[in-house]
């Protein structure tokens, strides 16, 4: 317990340093980016989304540094991100809120079945080396070598198309209405194949990888040699006892590898035109929206803070030793 | 029989070549050093990687068109005037690629130098010091971790408008230090209790000699192993903020060559030549990175090396194989020669 509260305690701090960074960024603009922003829109932002933007960028009145952090908090408990102008009138908010579920449904499922998957295919490389598993590891490291984003460029080219099974961009069909009923489901999963196998490819290997090598370690320790002693049969053996100890930093790697594959899944989102993050962050980027690249900036981190923490959670369930103390 | 050679010397505690590394003799270690080429991963990656650097070097030179000049062929397959065919505006692709290594290169090993320097910095201090100043740099370190990098270099990289590769290095370097700062952490705390630390710092040598002279270079593998490791990450970073068009138009980098692809339906039109090249460009280069990394890997501990062939047959015409801390027993094997005969079970009570 005493564990698991530490583990809180660190992901707020986090959070809250998180959130601090993305208070100072837009105030380490040089210049007044407000007046270029207006003279970029040409008089078509009204003037509540140029006041919005003033507060963004710390340029409004002459208030001190410390008040405007307390409003930004003030705001944050709100959820009040501000206005996003390549929706506009929409509140970031609300974009965020429309996308969200879009990326965390491929994301998090296409990331589980990858670690599921790698790590069992790991457990074989380890346990049956020098066999034709060790054959997987050029393969994959070409793989986990190449940009997501181009392997969903590439998936594209080969396996989409107007013919296809496979539809080449979008969450779901032009015709349909986003609703949980029978032709919205199926017409989003199939949407969702191609970028969650682009996904699952390029992210597979590595885990492949480390629980190869972990595996590999823990197989010269005595517990597995003792096991080996008692006749246990070989399966029982290689799951039972040397995955089972071998996968513990393979979980804790998981946590930690999240930030960088939610940041290449965002691109394999812009490649497919899939509804999710990384495309609404496309289209802020595009037209300089700062309010939602920030929104956006924002809740991926807290995503991959709550990810975190269940990954620990996960990581307690497996190893007694965390549960002892305290 | 005959049993691999490599395999029984992996099996030897303290025959690895990594077991005992202080007690290398000065006239040794040029013949260590060349262990580490003979290790076909290790040489593979190295020689890949030569190969884009001296292309990093002359690339710009030897092109055989501006990469930025218009032709009048556009959109033309790859022929023997454009190796890998034309853009929109008739630019020849090959010269793109190849003027592009550069900055790859360039932006690639600049950040990884960068966070490189910060991860020892910071790990190996939070390592050796211990108490209040390893914690606050462990928890700097983990907050790094845990937030995700990409997403903040896009923010950043997007507010500065127009950021050149040097800058693009700094933000990616500042950025993705945290991972191999905490990987030093964790090795300069095992290393900093091993008697020869604590002979050194009993003869009374400074602390800065300590680290710099006794634990650094025993570190050199981890932190080589980092440094690879954060180029492969700036790389594809690299190339990830080119294609989504927030760097600086001015220059080529393969990032840029896939941005303009993909904004002008390279692939509904079909020209695959416009984007693959720049896709294998930087899966090779990542690939021969990462060889070059499991050779330090396999260099440091034997025992990941890939056993070769471990299946053997035996005279009999069956199956054994071969395993680590394990002695194959035949089920149809002879008596084993042995003068030790098990004892009666009455004896042993």
């Amino acid at each position: 317990m005493k564990y698991f509260l530490q583990r809180i305690a660190f992901y707020l701090f986090t959070a809250w340093a998180a959130i601090t960074l993305n208070f100072f960024i837009p105030r380490l603009v040089p210049g007044d980016p407000v007046q270029s922003l207006i003279a970029k829109f040409r008089g078509q932002l009204s003037s509540e989304a140029i006041n919005s933007l003033y507060v963004l960028f710390g340029l409004d009145d002459d208030r001190s540094l410390w008040s405007q952090y307390i409003d930004y908090w003030g705001q944050l408990f709100r959820g009040d991100l501000g206005l996003s102008f390549t929706f506009f009138p929409a509140p970031v908010s609300q974009v965020i809120g429309d996308a969200l579920p879009w990326t965390i449904l491929l994301v998090g499922v296409t990331t589980i079945i990858s670690f599921l998957l790698g790590t069992s295919l790991g457990v074989v490389a380890g346990w049956r080396r020098g066999s034709w598993a060790d054959g997987l590891l050029p393969v994959t490291t070409f793989f986990s070598s190449v940009p997501y984003f181009w392997l969903g460029i590439i998936a594209i080219y080969l396996l989409a198309g107007p013919d296809s099974f496979f539809p080449s961009s979008g969450g779901f069909d032009s015709g349909l209405i986003p609703a949980w009923d029978q032709y919205f489901i199926p017409s989003a999963i199939q949407h969702s194949l191609l970028p969650a196998l682009t996904i699952l490819i390029s992210s597979v290997s590595g885990w492949i990888l480390s629980m190869r090598n972990m595996m590999v370690t823990v197989s010269s320790e005595d517990y597995i040699t003792v096991a080996h002693a008692k006749g246990l049969s070989e399966r029982r053996v290689a799951v039972g006892y040397a995955a089972r100890n071998a996968l513990l930093p393979n979980v804790s790697g998981f946590a930690l590898s999240l930030g960088f594959i939610v940041g290449g899944t965002l691109l394999v989102e812009i490649v497919f035109s899939y509804p999710g993050l990384g495309f609404i962050l496309l289209q802020a980027l595009g037209a300089k929206d700062y309010p939602l690249m920030q929104g956006i900036f924002l809740i991926i981190t807290i995503s991959v803070l709550v990810a975190n923490l269940l990954a620990d959670v996960a990581y307690m369930l497996l190893d007694p030793r965390t549960r002892k103390e305290g | 029989m005959t049993i691999p050679t490599s395999s029984i010397e992996q099996v030897i505690p303290g025959q690895g070549s990594m077991a005992q590394p202080e007690s290398v003799r000065p006239g040794k270690a040029k013949r260590q050093r060349f262990l580490f080429l003979r290790n076909g991963k290790a040489a593979t990656g190295l020689v890949i990687l030569g190969v884009y650097v001296v292309l990093a070097i002359i690339g710009p030179w030897i092109t055989p068109y501006d990469p930025s000049a218009r032709g009048n062929d556009l959109v033309q397959p790859p022929s023997a005037d454009h190796w890998f065919g034309t853009t929109h505006l008739g630019q020849d692709v090959f010269s793109q690629v190849l003027e592009g290594t550069q900055s790859v290169m360039f932006v690639g090993f600049l950040a990884g130098t960068i966070a490189t320097v910060l991860s020892v910095l910071i790990g190996v201090t939070a390592g050796y010091l211990g108490g209040k100043a390893d914690d606050t740099l462990s928890a700097l370190s983990n907050v790094f971790l845990v937030i995700p990098a990409v997403p903040l270099m896009i923010i950043i990289t997007s507010i500065l408008e127009n950021a050149s590769d040097t800058l693009i290095a700094l933000i990616i370097g500042l950025t993705s230090w945290s991972w191999n700062a905490r990987v030093l952490r964790a090795q300069t705390l095992s290393l900093r209790r091993r008697d020869y630390v604590e002979a050194a710092r009993a003869t009374g040598e400074k602390t800065w000699r300590i680290v710099i002279f006794e634990l650094l270079p025993n570190l050199t593998a981890v932190i080589a192993s980092g440094f690879v490791g954060t180029v492969i990450f700036a790389v594809l970073s690299e190339i990830t903020l080119a294609f989504i068009g927030i760097t600086s138009n001015s220059g080529w980098n393969w990032g840029t060559i896939l941005f303009w692809a993909q904004g002008q339906q390279a692939l509904g039109q079909g020209a695959w030549w416009w984007f693959v090249p720049a896709g294998l460009a930087i899966a090779f280069l990542g690939t021969a990175l990462s060889l070059i990394n499991f050779g330090i890997d396999e260099f440091v501990s034997p025992r990941l090396r890939s056993a070769g062939k471990t299946k053997l047959k035996t005279a009999s015409g069956g199956t054994v194989r071969m395993r680590i801390g394990f002695t194959p027993v035949l089920s149809n094997s002879a008596e084993p020669h042995t003068h030790a005969r098990p004892l009666p079970r009455e004896a042993v009570k």
